[in-house]
């Protein structure tokens, strides 16, 4: 009723070819980040933020990355967290060994020795592909796990691999706060969510899923798998590059290479096939369900067992957490093998008929 | 030269070890088409069930028999894996027809956090110890031939032949059986089975078992060596460079290409490792892998790959 576009007529071809057809989207989106960016830190208390938004945010923009990568140019990867620790220290160490490098462009540099590094280990997929690719890709995840912890250098010499950052500073605008975090955080989210779209609604976008849907046929029509393919490696690995430096500058500011393990690669790839392959939005949705499934049963199944008398210990709570989560991906992905972004879509076409529907 | 060849020998002997739990993922492969990432979470569910229920039973029947505890013990385990094979295929895989491979391996992955959550939620999380009796001290061979001889585990060479064993028993089975005749048919195309009237979802639950019984013996000889605990669900990791290696297909592919990958691991490390700092068994393992698929995108053993449009 309020979302229809009856009597909306297109005139020209630039409005055509928006990113947002229909204004009521448009409104709705600015909406949204409008409130994220002005209400939200008016509203949320501080644990709310270290908890849940940070994290949020930064993964949100690592499955952007994959979601580039696995849903839009079909090569499915088990190595991002890897990629994620490429970019955290080579971060770290643009900051520390280059005299008077700012934080951001540390961040930045990082992101490109990800890509770069990302276009070495994506080699392998102009040969194989499928699942041979994504055990391929585990050797770039056992790879660096153990670059960070055996070679010395990359971490200044530190004992167990672990390193740490002070606050950043950002053109003056030091960032030690919660909401600073945050704001920094949904600053590059935006900007990189903007991007991502704009690529993959491009020619080399298209290029990807031509390549996804079936890449003989898209060589066949003259598009250059090789080209197609590694520059899918190198802006996923961007992404998911900045997104480690991200997380271990901002959210973490101290960390060892455990902290982007294999179990993080495993995540990044539930976040993007739980939200939906080849949709920016399902990535939001996925990392969303990823970061909030935890906490939410952490916090819920004590609250149960106290109900039939049970007491809980904290190693219990543990499994029964993770057999939980199992079980409600597998769940999932037998309900809606296409993610919440099916859902989404689903829902956002009902509600164009509604309340007449016929 | 004698160190050598006892690197080498400790290499082949646990490249054997590999080849087992590399095989679980080759049957369930060639039969369904699923990259089963929970063999590994299989491998320590059954071996938590045998440890535990070698404990339990003595104390319920009140038998203080340590092999009548041991062969009882066996036969619950076995019977549990059915009981999980069965359940998988009937509450997930047969909902998931005709997925896509991503969304199959993801499924898997949900299925190895549930049993690695529900295994250590009923049989707990500590280290237990497997003990079917394998006698742990090395012995000297061949002293004839070289000066000191070489000194070998005798566990490792026991392990070894039991998988050498069960691969022989389950190449029988395949070879031999109507149910392997059936079973290499949907191997071969599922529709075309189906169509001459081969229960796809029986024979599912067959591969599974089969694959059930390769994690228990697997889990069997791993806990014995390391104790029933979490990490073994790494050893899938460690399987998984073979399974590339041999070709997700071959189970002559598996088996060789764990005895590549454990002589390779192990000299690597020997001769390699202190030169870059040490521990680069695991991705020596799969760089190893990614030269070969280099150079044969099947892997060494597996069906060519057509492309058609």
């Amino acid at each position: 009723m309020f979302y229809r576009e009856n009597g909306q007529f297109k005139t020209s071809y630039q409005s055509d070819q928006q990113i947002f057809p229909i204004p009521q989207d448009r409104w709705v989106i600015l909406g949204i980040v409008a409130f994220a960016f002005l209400g939200i830190p008016l509203l949320v208390d501080e644990y709310l933020f270290r908890a849940i938004l940070i994290p949020f945010l930064i993964l949100s923009l690592a499955a952007l990355g994959v979601n580039i990568l696995v849903g839009y140019c079909g090569q499915i990867t088990l190595g991002a967290g890897a990629f994620m620790a490429v970019g955290a220290y080579a971060a770290y160490n643009f900051l520390i060994r280059v005299g008077g490098m700012p934080a951001l462009g540390a961040i930045l540099l990082g992101g490109l020795t990800a890509a770069a590094v990302g276009i070495v280990f994506g080699i392998p997929s102009l040969r194989v592909r499928g699942l041979y690719l994504a055990v391929a890709t585990l050797a770039a995840q056992f790879f660096c796990d153990w670059a960070f912890l055996r070679v010395k250098w990359f971490t200044n010499n530190s004992s167990s691999g672990s390193v740490s950052v002070s606050d950043i500073d950002v053109m003056g605008w030091v960032i030690s706060s919660p909401t600073d975090k945050y704001l920094f955080c949904l600053g590059i989210l935006v900007i990189f969510s903007l991007m991502a779209k704009n690529l993959v609604r491009g020619s080399i976008g298209r290029q990807w899923m031509a390549i996804r849907d079936m890449d003989v046929a898209a060589t066949v029509i003259g598009i250059r798998p090789m080209y197609a393919k590694l520059s899918a490696f190198a802006v996923s690995s961007f992404y998911v590059g900045v997104a480690g430096a991200l997380w271990g500058f901002v959210h973490l500011g101290s960390w060892e290479p455990a902290a982007f393990s294999l179990d993080r690669s495993f995540q990044l790839l539930f976040m993007v096939i739980i939200g939906g392959m080849g949709s920016i939005v399902g990535s939001f949705f996925g990392a969303a369900f990823i970061v909030i499934l935890p906490i939410f049963l952490n916090q819920i199944l004590p609250v149960i067992g106290g109900l039939f008398g049970l007491d809980v210990s904290i190693a219990l709570v543990s499994h029964v957490e993770i057999m939980i989560f199992g079980a409600l991906i597998v769940f999932f992905l037998i309900v809606e093998p296409h993610g919440i972004a099916r859902l989404w879509s689903t829902g956002r076409e009902k509600l164009r008929l509604w309340p007449f529907p016929h | 030269m004698s160190f050598f060849l006892e690197t080498l020998l400790g290499g082949l002997m646990s490249g054997m070890l590999y080849s087992l739990v590399a095989l679980g993922f080759v049957l369930i492969y060639k039969a369904s088409g699923v990259f089963n990432f929970a063999q590994g979470a299989m491998v320590l569910f059954a071996a938590l069930s045998m440890a535990r229920f070698s404990e339990w039973i003595p104390g319920w029947l009140g038998m203080d028999n340590l092999f009548m505890a041991n062969v009882v013990a066996f036969v619950v385990s076995v019977v549990v894996m059915f009981a999980v094979a069965w359940l998988i295929e009937r509450l997930v895989l047969r909902h998931l027809v005709n997925q896509e491979g991503a969304t199959l391996l993801m499924a898997t992955l949900g299925i190895a956090y549930f049993l690695d959550g529900v295994g250590q939620t009923i049989f707990g999380s500590d280290i237990y110890k497997i003990d079917v009796g394998m006698p742990k001290e090395p012995v000297m061979m061949l002293e004839s031939v070289f000066e000191g001889g070489i000194l070998i585990n005798k566990e490792d060479f026991i392990a070894a032949f039991i998988s050498a064993l069960l691969v022989l028993a389950l190449t029988i089975f395949f070879q031999k059986t109507a149910t392997g005749r059936a079973l290499r048919a949907v191997a071969d195309d599922h529709q075309a089975a189906q169509s001459i009237g081969i229960p796809l979802g029986r024979i599912w639950v067959i591969v599974w078992c089969v694959a059930g019984i390769t994690a228990l013996v697997a889990g069997i000889i791993w806990g014995s060596k390391l104790g029933a605990q979490f990490s073994l669900s790494t050893v899938a990791l460690r399987a998984l460079p073979v399974v590339i290696l041999g070709g997700l297909t071959s189970v002559p592919g598996a088996i060789l290409g764990g005895l590549i990958i454990g002589v390779g691991e192990k000299v690597s490390e020997v001769y390699l490792g202190p030169m870059v700092g040490g521990g680069i068994e695991i991705w020596f393992a799969y760089m190893l892998a990614l030269v070969v698929l280099l150079f044969r995108p099947q892997g060494l053993f597996g069906e060519k790959i057509i492309d058609r449009v």
